[in-house]
């Protein structure tokens, strides 16, 4: 065939594939949104569930995503950034580091199923903590923990070399310099990371259901259970107790995710722009 | 080479290097050098890429320390005592020694800022010591007045040679005794250039300056003595004008001239 | 002086034991799932929990043939729909569209990565599976609504790898093929992906981790039954939707060989990341393997 009318069909395929993409994701989430967004109000959000959710609000849930999200960044954040302040400035490349890199790759992969199981067997179960914030923000800060540690270490790679040998020839120590000149300038691609953790975090479900279980009310304490936005919405889904409820539980959660991808682009632009 | 018997200056020698070998893995870098460096004096180390120039100078200050298989064999004796002994204070020693690198490289932050990172983090703290400082520093290097009504606005938005102005006052903020350059001016215009060397002139009253320049003229014009070094060797040392005139070594002839380089 | 040096040593070590934390918690991870789920496995034997195709718990028969066929159908089908979707954005993306358009889709296809497994399980129920059931029959929930739901979201992995792979392809491919007369297309075809080759093999390899070890949309869309599936359209159960199913009530004997279910499911899944790892790292894979 004429390699010019190949090109033509060629470009022609990808083109359709692409907007068959697009448009699957552009239908998913205008279809949630239309048929959710009637359903939020300031009681939806503002009202506990009543009746197993059949009726009120999401309130709770709100609180159980915000205080097991945060718990788990709290939890992931020092872990992850110490490590790859470890990896890029205290050591060079050996074979510690080949493993805690291959540690971390690994912990990536694994899926969050299995996370919830080992999370259900070690804090749930052998150390009695029962379904509760505690065993539910371990179990997430681990999964959280291989991409912070990934975006840290890029963001910390990627301050010029030169402000390190200045801040050494100024009479610093190592952690001075890593401290008053490296994380400052890294800060706002650590930001990011964390950011995307958050997005990640906030739509996990089967590690969370097993972990933190299923609990209505608001929780009282770290030992309390505590349900998620995406944990209400799948047993509102899943039971069918309330479709409309359902509809309303996943457009807070589209909301949520398109407002953190907008706020990590804006922060990345704004990131690149400053070094540029 | 002999240490130069000035009779106008009976004072130790600030820097004295005995059989300075340096290694970088099982490369060698420098080779036995051997000299001395008086106080106040600007001392010019010239010689080809890759002599050992910059080697010999982040000696000085340990710099060479941070990069991996770094070695040094023989003595390096600061006021009187040998920098590599195991309970040398490097911190301390790099405060001492301050150092100005080819390319400027101000933080990003602002002048302020800049000028008192050094001092922050020796543990001056009282706003009016800083401010002091900052003055003091600016003045010094001919700053001052250009940039006394933005000291909070950003350091990146200087020009090359008054970055490199300030970096220079960045490290006298330290009270440095020695303040080490290395290639200083290579990347600037040749007016900048010019109010660098005449504020080395003004600084050698009380610091000891040592420039490492690959521009021989430049060493013409503003060292007292110089050294040469070609492929990690000491070849000769001794006052300027008696070298670049008569030089003792054939080889220090040949890159005077220009016939390497 | 000593005191710096000693401080120097106290944050550095300081730091190890914080780098020590993901590799411990993977040790962890794994010596727990083992050893809660290995007992089991060899007391009613390694092969008829691996091929027995009888899953009953309250008889005490635990074979996971038909979770591990389903597992493979449900990923393989994934795949099917995945990778050619996939590969063409990718190859759209980085040979056939302008630096805009391109700014204006990556973040567009992100955001699909970014959208909960949960909701896409949903909406594969609520839409999907009611359309299969209308025009091609059977119940709906099937190994195709779940194949077409997992080829959704692997998307987003294996564009986004298969773009860094043709990216770090050096510039000097492309240009020279266009020296020497050819179209874009064949360009693309005939040295771009073939030189990818390694990466755009590894985003597969992890997409189908991926697929392998999704739980909450296919438990929404597979049906769930413990069933050698006979065609797209039967019902299917996976062995992550296996556990996840009956982790709530099991005990005894029952929770230990859901356990062993995760033993089987990790084995897989590492086995998988290292074979991704192991074809990323080949010449011609991710730029910043390669220098």
């Amino acid at each position: 065939m004429n390699p010019r009318r190949e090109q033509k069909i060629a470009a022609g395929v990808l083109w359709f594939f692409v907007l068959v993409t697009v448009f699957i994701l552009l239908f998913m989430i205008f279809f949630i949104l239309r048929k959710g967004l009637p359903v939020l109000s300031l009681s939806f959000l503002a009202r506990n569930p009543v009746d197993m959710g059949r009726a009120g609000g999401i309130f709770s849930t709100i609180i159980g995503t915000i205080v097991l999200t945060l718990a788990a960044i709290l939890i992931a954040t020092p872990l992850g950034v110490g490590t790859a302040i470890y990896l890029t400035e205290y050591t060079w490349e050996n074979r510690l580091t080949r493993v805690i890199r291959f540690g971390a790759e690994c912990l990536a992969g694994i899926p969050s199923i299995i996370f919830g199981l080992f999370g259900f067997i070690l804090f749930v179960t052998k150390l009695g903590f029962g379904w509760s914030i505690l065993s539910g923000s371990l179990t997430l800060s681990f999964m959280l923990l291989p991409t912070i540690i990934r975006t840290s270490e890029e963001a910390i790679r990627s301050v010029p070399k030169d402000f390190r040998e200045v801040s050494f020839s100024l009479g610093s120590t190592r952690w001075q310099m890593v401290t008053r000149v490296i994380l400052p300038s890294a800060l706002p691609g650590i930001v990011t990371g964390i950011i995307l953790s958050v997005g990640r975090a906030i739509g996990e479900t089967a590690a969370v259901i097993f972990t933190a279980g299923s609990a209505l009310n608001l929780p009282t304490s770290v030992f309390s259970s505590s349900r998620t936005m995406s944990v209400h919405f799948y047993i509102l889904a899943r039971e069918g107790i309330s479709l409309d409820n359902a509809y309303g539980t996943a457009a807070v959660l589209i909301i949520a995710i398109l407002g953190i991808n907008i706020l990590t682009y804006s922060l990345m632009n704004k990131y690149i722009r400053k070094f540029q | 080479m002999t240490p130069m018997t000035d009779l106008t200056d009976l004072a130790p020698p600030a820097i004295r290097a005995r059989g300075l070998s340096h290694f970088f893995g099982s490369v060698q870098t420098l080779k036995s050098v051997t000299l001395d460096i008086w106080p106040h004096e600007i001392f010019g180390i010239i010689g080809p890429a890759g002599s050992g120039k910059s080697t010999f100078l982040r000696s000085l200050n340990r710099l060479n320390d941070l990069i991996r298989g770094s070695r040094v064999e023989g003595r390096l004796e600061v006021e009187g005592r040998n920098i590599y002994d195991p309970g040398t204070n490097v911190v301390e020693l790099r405060r001492r020694l301050g150092m100005v690198f080819a390319t400027p490289v101000p933080l990003p932050r602002s002048i302020f800022e800049n000028i008192v990172f050094g001092s922050r983090l020796a543990g001056v703290r009282k706003s009016g010591e800083l401010k002091e400082i900052v003055r003091d520093c600016l003045e010094k290097t001919s700053l001052w007045e250009e940039v006394k009504d933005r000291l909070a606005s950003s350091a990146l938005k200087l020009s090359g040679g008054q970055q490199q102005r300030l970096c220079l006052a960045r490290i006298l903020a330290l009270r440095p005794d020695v303040i080490l350059l290395d290639e200083p001016t290579s990347g600037l215009d040749p007016i900048s250039t010019m109010k660098i060397e005449e504020t080395l002139r003004q600084l050698k009253r009380d610091y000891t300056i040592i420039l490492v320049t690959n521009n021989t003229k430049q060493a013409g014009r503003v060292a007292d003595r110089t050294a040469f070094l070609l492929a990690g060797e000491l070849v000769e040392v001794g006052p300027t004008d008696q070298m670049f005139t008569a030089p003792a070594d054939r080889r220090t002839d040949d890159y005077l001239r220009g016939r390497f380089g | 002086m000593n005191k710096l040096d000693r401080n120097e040593r106290l944050v550095k070590l300081a730091l190890l034991v914080l780098a020590f934390s993901a590799v411990a918690v993977l040790a962890v991870i794994t010596v727990f799932i083992f050893s809660e789920g290995t007992p089991i496995m060899f007391r009613h034997g390694l092969g008829k929990f691996l091929f027995g195709s009888d899953w009953y718990p309250s008889e005490n028969s635990f074979g996971l043939l038909p979770m591990i066929v389903g597992s493979l159908f449900v990923t393989f089908g994934a795949l099917v729909i995945g990778v050619p979707l996939g590969l063409a954005c990718a190859i759209f993306l980085t040979e056939f569209s302008s630096p805009r358009l391109r700014r204006v889709l990556k973040p567009v296809i992100e955001l699909l990565a970014g959208i909960p497994s949960v909701v896409y399980g949903f909406i594969g129920v609520v839409i999907l599976v009611p359309f299969i059931r209308t025009t091609l029959g059977g119940p709906g929930l099937s190994v195709l609504a779940a194949s077409i739901i997992l080829g959704i979201m692997i998307l987003p992995t294996i564009i986004s790898i298969s773009i860094d792979s043709l990216q770090a392809v050096p510039r000097s491919y492309r240009e020279g093929s266009i020296a020497l007369g050819t179209t874009r297309w064949q360009t693309t075809r005939m040295v771009m992906v073939p030189a990818a080759r390694s990466g755009i093999i590894a985003s597969i390899v992890l997409g189908m981790g991926r697929a392998i070890g999704e739980t909450m949309a296919v438990i929404m869309v597979a049906g769930n039954a413990v069933a050698i599936p006979g065609s797209p359209l039967s019902p299917v159960r996976t062995l992550t939707s296996n556990i996840a199913l009956e982790m709530g009530y099991a005990s005894g004997e029952h929770r230990q060989a859901l356990f062993a279910t995760g033993v089987i499911l990790f084995i897989i899944i590492m086995i998988l990341n290292t074979i991704a790892t192991a074809s990323s790292r080949r010449k011609g894979g991710k730029g910043k393997n390669s220098r």
